[in-house]
């Protein structure tokens, strides 16, 4: 079995087809959606995780491109954004793995390398600089 | 040795003063004791910049023609008060967005303004005879404003029990995300830096001190609301807490890097200030409560497990222990995290320490001092509820 996180762009004649579903129904992927933006009858976006064999997951994106669906495979990120930061240490306080520190010069730093992806700075940043970023494989 | 102000504002026109940030007057304290300081600097500058909830702006639209006396008041969809003269209104920062939420309110409105971004005011009124007009909209920036002040009902809280949360589930809350379980500790002051945990007898402070207030020059305007005094006796030193600080101050002279709007998740929107405030160092008392660090400035760390008023308290610590990232609660070792920057006090007190030294900030003496004790009651008039 393996994760992988897929971004599907649908385009506008595509958004009202159930293809999560066919996915679990005919592919055997288990999916879990991260960000979703869909619009009936224009464009849309889809951010998820599908979990399944090798098989399965190629033949499931082999039937979403052929539905006419971008599919790209993506990688998620933390980003923080240095220059809004005020450096208040809120973040700190939920971070699990202290990817995220407050230096003895009182600035925020942050070890990518230790990050753990659980988004709790994203959810607990007061002024919003921290940010969940998906970006092409 | 004594000082007064007027000797002080002398050496400060003269351009002749001794200005030390008050992290810079503890170190000199600790090199070479509490006297020879007293001697070698005049004036301590502190600052602070934390989240402070009682915050707000006052501002006059001038009137629209024909003239209207709004009743229904909102700057970008978040609703002013309306209860004020023709077109005078108060935009409080906690204050949300009718379409956004909390993730756009008053304090958002204050920043956009201060930073020049154009606002839209909506108003609404059942008109009368001298003001017929019934709705208007309008966009304005801040210089075209006839007054748009700050008036900070409380800040610079002079010390404030750091949060914990022993309950089973992650609480939501003004001092950030407190996690189950003893998950963490947060605290929100500059300790060592904070205003007045430095003149803690505010001796120095009252109404009519010139303070930094987000970049312009501002002034104590009255006691902050929920003033007390309180002092607490320990063997190695007093605690003091409950003075805050109603501050005002002119927006067209503020700077955007020191007032950020916030929101705290599933909280709500609050406003970071930037308030600095320089203290002269009138005696060698002063000067031994402005020598005081980290390690000798204490707060109560509170359980914020319970929503009833009041909230089980779980010990003493110092500021230096908060500083260090982690203490020791219930026999584990527990982060610590600020919600106030440092960062940013720091620059404010640097800021400030060269705007006296260059004779640009004089210092006033309080035109009254601030009561020396000043009880903070519960609601009056009110039945007790059950928690849900």
């Amino acid at each position: 079995m393996k994760t992988i996180k897929v971004m599907m762009r649908f385009p506008a004649s595509q958004t009202d087809k159930p293809v999560t579903s066919y996915l679990v129904r005919d592919y055997n992927l288990v999916f879990n959606i991260l960000q979703a933006q869909i619009h009936p009858g224009m464009r849309g976006e889809l951010t998820m995780e599908l979990t399944g064999s090798e098989e399965d997951l190629a033949n499931g994106i082999a039937f979403l491109r052929g539905e006419h669906i971008e599919v790209v495979v993506v990688s998620r990120s933390i980003v923080w954004d240095c220059d809004s930061c005020v450096h208040c240490g809120a973040c700190t306080a939920v971070c699990p793995s202290a990817a995220l520190s407050l230096g003895s010069d009182g600035l925020l730093s942050f070890d990518e390398s230790k990050c753990v992806l659980c988004e709790l700075c994203v959810k607990s940043c007061p002024l919003s600089v921290m940010a969940v970023n998906y970006t092409e494989n | 040795m004594t000082r007064t102000f007027d000797e002080i504002n002398d050496k400060i026109r003269r351009g002749q003063v001794a200005v030390f940030t008050a992290e810079e007057a503890v170190e000199m304290a600790r090199e070479c004791g509490v006297s020879e300081a007293a001697r070698k600097i005049d004036v301590v500058t502190c600052a602070t910049f934390g989240p402070m909830c009682s915050s707000g702006a006052f501002i006059n639209f001038g009137h629209s023609d024909p003239r209207i006396r709004m009743t229904e008041i909102t700057l970008n969809n978040v609703p002013a008060s309306g209860g004020l003269a023709a077109v005078d209104t108060y935009m409080g920062a906690t204050e949300q967005s009718r379409t956004e939420g909390m993730s756009y309110g008053g304090a958002h409105v204050i920043e956009d303004l201060i930073a020049g971004r154009p606002v839209t005011l909506r108003a609404s009124s059942p008109g009368t005879d001298c003001y017929p007009r019934r709705s208007l909209e309008a966009t304005l920036t801040l210089a075209e404003l006839n007054q748009a002040y700050l008036y900070n009902p409380r800040n610079g809280y002079q010390n404030y029990p750091a949060a914990t949360n022993s309950s089973g589930r992650a609480l939501y809350t003004y001092m950030g995300t407190l996690l189950p379980d003893y998950g963490n500790v947060t605290y929100s002051t500059s300790g060592e830096l904070s205003p007045l945990l430095k003149d803690p007898e505010l001796r120095t402070i009252g109404i009519g001190t010139r303070v930094f207030l987000a970049g312009a020059q501002g002034y104590v305007a009255w006691q902050g609301t929920q003033y007390t005094r309180g002092h607490d006796a320990y063997e190695d030193g007093d605690d003091f807490n409950g003075a805050t600080l109603a501050v005002i101050g002119d927006m067209k002279r503020m700077n955007p890097r020191y007032i950020r709007a916030a929101v705290f998740p599933r909280y709500g929107v609050t406003m970071f200030v930037g308030l600095g405030i320089p203290i002269p160092v009138l005696d060698e008392d002063l000067m031994d409560r402005l020598s005081r660090s980290n390690e000798r400035i204490f707060t109560q760390l509170v359980d914020y497990s319970t929503g009833r008023l009041s909230r089980p308290t779980l010990g003493r610590v110092s500021y230096a222990q908060l500083r260090s990232g982690s203490i020791n609660l219930a026999g584990r070792v527990v982060p610590t995290a600020p919600l106030s920057s440092l960062y940013m006090a720091r620059e404010i007190a640097a800021l400030l320490k060269q705007d006296v030294s260059r004779g640009e900030f004089l210092l006033q003496e309080p035109v009254e001092m601030l009561p020396v004790s000043h009880p903070m009651n519960p609601m009056a008039g009110v039945k007790e509820e059950r928690l849900p």
